[in-house]
């Protein structure tokens, strides 16, 4: 975690040692020649969505169209499977915010919770307790997959919202979003633990003698100073969340209620050969996180040093 | 799961002062660690326990399980499975070639980015990049690279004068798996580089200048001397990728459905086919099982060596 600080101003000798020698221009070489490497795939979808049947047909993936192959019909018509219209409140990626946007909030709070509650108190179990949260980080979701549909078909969350607008149609997206906080609630945990052991013992023991009570002092001094780590957690949070397909692919029945990941994987099944719409809608599904990344990308790798995967 | 070789810890605590007691504390806490652990109890370890249960039944099809008549037999059916044999083969070269070859590459990468190069955030940006995309995303660019006659991978090779290196990647079983394993390899070995990064970081400079007065040669020194100190960020990304290898569904999925053939199904696909496809629940869940034992032999150890260093 502590490594993002030390990563700034620790590089090897002074920095920028750039004279101009072979080695130097090796480096940089590989260097772009993996930049390369990485964007490949990105760069011949970006370039294949924007292609005419014709110029797809007649240029390689990695090439521009020509002015006369350029189309942005595949977007429209990948936008059109995916969400259909912006404010359409039954498309994929509607669907997708509904349910991922309260599991981020939610695990990323009962995980500062926990987090705060099991740091540097001297009850033993406390160990125990976070040890198998931790564990929780690393089971395999296919050793409960078959206990959680059981457990979704007697917990009725449909019939408890008969008769709620907006909600009860979407009980399988209610369901499928407690279950990503129950599953993400580990992680956050361990994010946070990893941050309030750094925190200064001397100034909450101080607030303690000053006879404030512990969760006085979450609310006044601990969860002030967690800012940064919640914008860490829910940036790591959100996209792990939107980014799944397992789950909602056992949860969600209804096709109407699609989340952007199955209903990408519904079109590229569906259109089989038609790979500029197929690459197209793969960049509109990716588009909130690849938002996320760019703009908090320093956030996101702190969250994946802190937690892995 | 710190990754900078842990700094050290102070053992006072927030909550014990003066005359109150372990109890109290243990009372003042149990709202805020309550109800995360309720949920992980109950979402978590009362689910993996109800998983058991239902492997030891004969359950499948419509209905629900008969938990009057337990008995291993999903186990001995297992065994005497053939696709269950390749399935947990292929689970296993997944998990040690993908790891090994993600780890490398990482802790090249790493060095490299170490070297005091401008716009080092940029670069890492970009190698990060494929990690913050989700399977399904990357499954389908992948198909498009694989693609046989006008793929991304094919077309390099033909332009490189390789045509005989042009294969049916995704369609030949013979190279299925390594095309998963590569593409795999292309999304998490940023996240190799991040962690060693950090590691690499946290080593003083003056191991390096030792090394460079002994007159240690580059390759010597990072071999020597920089590698052992790396071992703590070796283990915490071995572990997480190692866990994911055995979990790894949504790629393999979406690019080949519920049955990849025999030379690329690994076990976590195996188990959603025969539970969710064929409706062998019970049978299903015993291969869970197996795929949870073997994450536990991978994080059991880990977790108890950070307990035992103190770092828990």
């Amino acid at each position: 975690m502590s490594g993002e600080e030390g990563s700034e101003k620790r590089s090897r000798g002074q920095r920028f040692r750039d004279g101009l020698t072979p080695k130097r221009v090796g480096l940089y070489a590989v260097l772009f020649g993996m930049i390369g490497f990485y964007l490949a795939p990105l760069e011949s979808g970006l370039m294949t969505s924007i292609k005419s049947t014709e110029a797809f047909a007649s240029t390689t993936p990695f090439a521009p169209p020509g002015p006369e192959g350029a189309t942005i019909e595949p977007w429209l018509l990948a936008w059109e499977s995916l969400q259909e219209s912006l404010f359409n409140l039954r498309g994929s990626l509607a669907n997708s915010l509904f349910f991922a946007l309260p599991a981020t909030l939610l695990s990323a709070t009962l995980g500062s919770l926990a987090a705060y509650g099991l740091t540097k108190v001297s009850w033993r179990g406390q160990i125990l307790v976070f040890a198998l949260l931790i564990a929780g980080v690393f089971i395999p979701y296919q050793a409960v997959l078959v206990p959680l549909r059981q457990f979704w078909s007697f917990i009725d969350i449909a019939s408890m919202l008969t008769g709620v607008p907006v909600l009860e149609p979407r009980a399988d997206l209610i369901e499928l979003s407690i279950t990503h906080t129950a599953y993400g609630i580990p992680i956050c945990t361990v994010l946070f633990r990893a941050y309030y052991q750094t925190l200064d013992n001397d100034m909450l023991e101080a607030a303690r003698i000053d006879g404030a009570s512990i969760t006085r002092i979450y609310r006044r001094i601990v969860l002030p100073l967690s800012v940064p780590m919640f914008a860490v957690t829910l940036i790591y949070q959100f996209t792990q969340i939107w980014n799944d397909l397992l789950f909602a692919l056992v949860i969600v029945q209804s096709s109407e209620f699609f989340v952007v990941t199955q209903e990408l994987n519904a079109l590229q099944g569906a259109l089989v050969q038609e790979y500029n719409i197929q690459m197209a809608g793969a960049f509109i599904a990716a588009l909130p996180t690849l938002v996320v990344y760019i703009v908090f990308g320093k956030q996101f790798a702190e969250g994946v040093a802190g937690g892995g995967t | 799961m710190r990754t900078d070789g842990g700094a050290e810890t102070e053992s006072r605590t927030w909550f014990g002062l003066g005359s109150r007691s372990v109890d109290d504390e243990l009372l003042e806490s149990l709202p805020f660690w309550l109800p995360a652990a309720l949920l992980v109890g109950l979402f978590v370890y009362g689910a993996i326990g109800w998983n058991f249960l239902i492997s030891l039944t004969d359950w499948s099809g419509l209905g629900q399980p008969d938990y009057s008549n337990l008995s291993f037999e999903m186990y001995r059916t297992m065994i005497g499975d053939a696709n269950f044999l390749a399935a947990t083969r292929n689970t296993f070269v997944l998990l040690i070639v993908f790891t090994g070859l993600a780890l490398v590459v990482g802790l090249v990468m790493a060095i490299l980015v170490d070297q005091g190069i401008r716009f080092e955030n940029t670069f890492r940006t970009i190698y990060l990049l494929p990690m913050s995309l989700s399977f399904v995303v990357t499954a389908i660019f992948w198909s498009w690279m694989y693609n046989t006659s006008s793929g991304g991978i094919n077309v390099t090779l033909q332009a490189l004068g390789l045509d005989f290196l042009a294969m049916n990647w995704l369609g030949d079983p013979r190279f299925r798996l390594a095309a998963i394993i590569f593409a795999l390899m292309w999304q998490f070995s940023g996240y190799c580089l991040i962690v060693y990064l950090a590691g690499l970081r946290s080593i003083p400079n003056e191991h390096y200048e030792a090394a460079k007065v002994d007159g240690a040669s580059t390759v010597r020194m990072y071999w020597r001397v920089i590698l052992p100190q790396l071992r703590a960020s070796t283990m915490s990304a071995a572990v997480v990728l190692m866990v994911f290898a055995l979990k790894a569904f949504d790629f393999i999925f979406v690019v080949f459905g519920t049955n990849p053939g025999r030379s690329a199904d690994i076990l976590a696909v195996m188990m959603y086919r025969q539970a969710f496809d064929a409706t062998n629940w019970a049978y299903g869940s015993a291969i869970a099982i197996v795929l949870f034992l073997m994450a536990l032999g991978v994080i059991a150890p880990y977790i108890y060596m950070q307990y035992t260093r103190g770092e828990l």
